[in-house]
């Protein structure tokens, strides 16, 4: 598919939004490596983190492709800052306990699964055949993350109570997942991202009937700023997170690992 | 009487009666006649058993020498079942604890290649020691009490992973030497008398196979890299390669378990023959990525066909074990850490399960 240069910087801009979601959640999830719970669970975030992480990688290589100067997706991840990480500021929020990682996750593999089956059917063959793949990761990320938020929230009254905060702490940041700006108008207009409007309203479904069941309540609706974190307007966890990411691969630039 | 005979016959641990004293007061006692009713019954019911566990123990000696393999279901000593669980129990221990040292530097990676490869190694490690921990149960203990013992440093683990991770050359030295010595013993523990444990192995030992290639293919990649990539993994070696001799234990001579371990062939080596193999091995490929092992004896022998080394420093290796290694402590912190902030969700998890039950009923 040729593609005028605009369209190409759109589908860019969206790719790297693709990506920087999945490398930043897959780096968080990746923290809880041998500190989990229980020993399966070692297993299965480690599993999610690389499977996100393994995402990340091709959506970024996939950019760095289409962006055509000559970057790679290491470039992409390691040299980029800040400002120019265009992933949702829901995923760079801290672990803070087993309760924030589930709610996290849950609200995250809800959206991912949406976007990734809209993909699915993308005239971009590259894009579609990425999506498909990621999708049966992401549903069973899904299933998994939902299981857990049956179990937290209608475990124990401490459990409930746990992941009740979790849910009041973390929603704030939902609402700019389903902002449709300009980058977003333009693929949809060209046909290569499928049309998303009604994606909240879906994504409230699912998030509304796990709630009914896990005992939980959703929060009141008063979303009083806006993030912006697509434009790479981030929380302040961010930079460190890329800190820690960075360290390695900035202090010793030109050597190969 | 009754208490000096049931002293007598409680006495299960002596064989018989070998003690001149009891001898005595046995033939004094055997003129009463109830005494003498109850020792015959003592005879067939005590020694009976123990004549037949001694026949057990025989027929199981013959089976570990003509190399059948032990299953969960079958009769076993008592020592041999203790024994297994006490190796087992460490080495899903060491499986679990060792995931941390190389978890330190997964957010690092300086490539997203490489922190998918250790991401995945890490989490293969969480694998065996779940896989460990299943094996270990077969022998009619919990996972809970085994991982309570490790909790109050009652357990054991292999002292390597008492040391810290410094640079992102560990990652490639611990794969390609720890994983290395570990093959060693574990290609020799495949073989060994107990059906799970020897099963486990050979699937883990696949694995870890994976990660010494991987590891090594890391250091092949620094030592041929920048003059600061050079240097940082031959730091790494020198900080590792005693740590990882350390890791086939004290000489046969100081090894109280060994004999009797071999004589069941729960171990078909011993320590100072598999030390032996993994110096025969690992020299040619340290040499052949251009690194020195910091051992000024190292020197090959021709008449042995085999790599001379120095002697270790075993007061060092008695300390690690002891307690006072650089991260004994951390290590265990981090593993209470995790058992505590977990509580909840146990408890969550198991809550949950007991409602759908409920629920289910109804
Ligand atoms: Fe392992
Ligand atoms: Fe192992
Ligand atoms: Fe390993």
């Amino acid at each position: 598919m040729k593609l005028d240069n605009n369209v190409k910087n759109a589908l860019f801009e969206f790719l790297l939004r693709m990506g920087d979601d999945r490398l930043i959640l897959g780096h968080r999830l990746s923290e809880w490596c041998g500190h989990a719970p229980v020993i399966e669970e070692d297993i299965a975030l480690g599993n999610i983190a690389l499977d996100l992480i393994g995402q990340a990688s091709a959506f970024l290589n996939f950019a760095a492709g289409v962006e055509g100067k000559g970057r790679t997706e290491d470039d992409l991840a390691y040299f980029r800052n800040e400002t120019e990480f265009k992933n949702l500021q829901l995923v760079e929020q801290p672990n803070v306990d087993f309760a924030h990682t589930i709610v996290r996750q849950y609200f995250f593999d809800v959206y991912s699964n949406l976007v990734l089956t809209n993909l699915t059917s993308c005239p971009v063959n590259e894009l579609a055949g990425m999506a498909s793949k990621s999708l049966k990761e992401s549903k069973y990320h899904l299933r998994h993350s939902k299981q857990w938020l049956l179990r937290l929230g209608d475990g124990t009254d401490l459990s409930n109570e746990k992941t009740q905060n979790a849910v009041n702490n973390l929603w704030r940041f939902t609402k700019e997942i389903f902002d449709i700006d300009e980058t977003e108008k333009l693929l949809i207009e060209k046909g290569i991202v499928p049309e998303m409007s009604g994606f909240r309203e879906k994504w409230l479904d699912s998030i509304n009937k796990t709630f009914m069941e896990a005992k939980l309540k959703l929060p009141e609706d008063n979303l009083d700023f806006s993030a912006g974190s697509r434009n790479g307007f981030h929380t302040e966890h961010l930079g460190h997170l890329l800190a820690e990411m960075q360290i390695l691969a900035r202090s010793y630039p030109g050597a190969k690992w | 009487m009754i208490i000096v005979f049931l002293k007598v016959i409680n006495n299960k641990d002596r064989f018989f009666i070998n003690n001149k004293i009891e001898k005595q007061i046995i033939g004094i006692l055997l003129d009463v006649d109830w005494f003498k009713l109850l020792y015959y019954i003592y005879l067939e019911i005590i020694v009976g058993d123990k004549m037949e566990d001694e026949k057990k123990l025989s027929e199981f000696q013959r089976r570990i020498n003509s190399g059948e393999v032990i299953e969960p279901k079958d009769w076993m000593p008592e020592r041999y079942r203790k024994q297994l669980i006490r190796m087992m129990g460490q080495h899903a221990h060491s499986e679990y604890v060792g995931m941390l040292p190389e978890a330190n530097w997964i957010t690092r990676a300086p490539s997203l290649r490489r922190k998918l490869i250790l991401l995945a190694k890490v989490q293969d490690e969480a694998g065996h020691g779940l896989y460990l921990y299943s094996a270990t149960e077969t022998l009619g203990v919990d996972r809970k009490d085994l991982l309570e013992q490790l909790l109050e440093g009652k357990a054991k683990y292999s002292s390597i992973f008492n040391y810290p991770t410094l640079s992102w050359a560990d990652m490639g030295v611990i794969g390609w030497l720890v994983d290395g010595a570990a093959i060693v013993n574990q290609t020799v523990l495949a073989k060994s008398s107990y059906g799970p444990y020897s099963r486990a192995m050979v699937r883990i030992c696949k694995e870890e196979n994976f990660h010494k290639k991987q590891g090594y293919e890391i250091v092949a990649t620094l030592a041929k890299g920048t003059p600061e990539q050079k240097k940082m993994v031959q730091d790494s070696v020198n900080r590792f390669w005693w740590p990882a001799l350390m890791m086939f234990g004290p000489h046969d001579k100081e090894s109280p378990n060994s004999a009797e371990l071999m004589r069941w062939k729960v171990k078909l080596k011993s320590n100072d023959e598999l030390r032996q193999r993994f110096v025969d091995l690992t020299v040619p490929q340290a040499r052949a990525v251009g690194l020195t092992l910091p051992d000024p004896e190292l020197k090959y022998n021709k008449e042995r066909r085999s790599w001379d080394f120095g002697e270790i420093n075993w007061d060092e290796f008695y300390n690690v074990i002891k307690g006072n290694g650089p991260m004994n402590k951390e290590r265990i912190k981090a593993r209470k850490e995790a058992h505590e902030n977990g509580a909840w969700v146990r408890e969550a998890a198991e809550a949950y399960a007991a409602k759908h039950k409920i629920n289910r009923k109804i």
